[in-house]
């Protein structure tokens, strides 16, 4: 019988519109900053809602040379920072993953606006040659594994998961299995999602998004009965996870350990969650981590402040935790919806919360609906310690992961 | 354009989009190793030029395009 290996988290890295690195992320989620603004751009678009992430592109002129930058787009940019701090975090030198086979899985759905660019210079050139060397890398889904594996020469495994806005979570769980089964001693996991106008510019079109843009950082508020729709949001976010033997042989901060992966899909409508696909996942994840539903300190919830989503996850959540009731919060009330990012992100998001002994507010959670009412959602910021927590992302097609993340001290 | 103005329009495109300075560019210079052409930037340059200049270099002239003064010439002949 092979013995699955112990699988850790030994980096992180964050490039959000809460901050654009791991300390300024921290302080966002202890004071209960919004990251969300309202674009007079998108209006004049035709946009809906005009209410976006508040995101910079990250100028990495005098970082990568010009021969790999064209290749990036925008949300490659932000994965490429998110990476290198989290590579730093993980003390993961140029020289070891050069002679180890560190592997990349990352989350992305999407290159919008670099297929939109060429796309253009087709039509109103008629000469593809036009388009540039970079188009054709920075449209593929898979550009941001195929860029970061290029800059830092990574040699496992190399491969984009394009899950929905589950995306994130399903980068960190697969890793998880790869690692358990030995096939892989190192992964760089993580998501990244685009922010421009032209990538949800169809998602806006099916009227998904908040329209509350007088109050741009009161408009997402998951689980509260006046909710009216997601904020998009983006940027990248990178986990290095490892087997617990490889971070000891290396000597890596062991931060912790991912103890469950879950996974389902609702076998439904193509944008309505249901209740048992979820509650499924979260059954897996339970499962498959083999510890007491009561050891959960903390659920971070897909909950994107939707009607309908936020209601059926609340009915998965009570369905599974039953009389137990830890606190469940979205930070999706501060940064809107990650989406292809979301999974890593809001591991991180909880990591951060678990490692300074606090559980970041339910920003704008000031009404309970029927659903919401039966969870603990603190609107506040809660000072506590846990140990454990558990993290649920959904995505488009009903595609669910959740995931357990178990602390660890090194004392 | 007379000769010289196709010289400078090209030089200051080619050093912004190459991210080189201005000066590395010099008619004898190789074009290759001056804006560190791999096969993908070779697309890149073909592309600029046309955009600045209107010419077209077509994948059998580029072979005959060693240096700059080999660009240069090549520009003006088809513009003529």
């Amino acid at each position: 019988m092979i013995m699955k290996k112990r699988v850790v988290i030994t980096g992180m890295g964050i490039y959000s519109c809460l901050g654009k690195k791991l300390d300024t992320v921290r302080d966002s989620l202890y004071n209960g900053t919004s990251g969300i603004i309202f674009d007079r751009k998108r209006k004049d678009m035709g946009f809906r809602s005009g209410l976006t992430a508040n995101i910079e592109i990250p100028d990495l002129k005098n970082v990568l040379s010009r021969n790999q930058r064209v290749y990036i787009p925008e949300q490659g940019l932000y994965a490429y920072v998110a990476t290198a701090e989290a590579l730093e975090q993980a003390r993961l030198t140029q020289d070891y993953i050069d002679t180890h086979e560190v592997g990349l899985l990352y989350g992305n759905d999407s290159s919008a606006e670099a297929v939109m660019n060429s796309i253009d210079i087709m039509r109103d050139k008629k000469n593809t040659m036009l388009i540039g060397s970079g188009g054709i890398f920075k449209s593929m889904n898979s550009t941001v594994t195929m860029n970061l594996a290029c800059i830092f020469k990574m040699k496992g495994i190399n491969l984009t998961i394009s899950g929905a806005c589950a995306s994130g979570s399903h980068a960190i769980g697969l890793g998880s299995l790869l690692i358990q089964w030995g096939l892989q001693d190192c992964i760089v996991c993580g998501g990244a999602q685009e922010v421009n106008p032209y990538s949800v510019g169809s998602f806006d079109g099916i009227s998904a998004f908040s329209v509350r843009e007088d109050a741009p950082a009161k408009a997402s508020r998951p689980f509260d009965r006046d909710r009216d729709g997601l904020v998009p949001g983006g940027g990248a976010a990178t986990v290095v996870i490892e087997s617990y033997e490889s971070a000891l042989k290396r000597g890596a901060p062991i931060l912790a350990e991912i103890c469950g992966y879950g996974f389902s899909s609702n076998g439904d409508h193509i944008s309505v969650p249901n209740v048992d696909g979820p509650s499924r996942s979260l059954q897996m994840a339970i499962r498959e981590a083999g510890v007491n539903l009561r050891d959960v300190g903390y659920v971070n919830a897909h909950a994107t402040s939707t009607p309908v989503g936020d209601r059926n996850e609340a009915k998965a959540i009570a369905n599974v935790f039953g009389d137990y009731h830890p606190e469940v919060t979205s930070t999706k009330s501060m940064t809107g919806h990650e989406m292809w990012m979301a999974g890593a992100s809001e591991v991180i998001y909880s990591m951060l919360m678990m490692k300074n002994d606090f559980i970041a507010p339910n920003i704008n959670f000031e009404n309970p609906d029927e659903d919401s009412a039966k969870l603990n959602i603190p609107s506040h910021r809660v000072d506590k310690h846990f140990d454990m927590f558990l993290s649920n992302s959904f995505g488009f097609g009903g595609t669910n992961s959740t995931l357990i993340v178990k602390n660890i001290t090194n004392k | 354009m007379n000769k010289q103005e196709i010289i400078e329009k090209i030089n200051t495109a080619l050093a912004e989009e190459f991210e080189i300075e201005i000066s590395a560019i010099t008619p004898e210079a190789p074009i290759k190793e001056t804006l560190d052409l791999d096969s993908l930037s070779l697309v890149d340059m073909v592309a600029l030029v046309e955009t600045v200049s209107g010419v077209e270099i077509k994948g059998t002239d580029v072979v005959s395009i060693k240096t700059f003064e080999n660009l240069y010439n090549f520009i003006e002949e088809r513009m003529a």
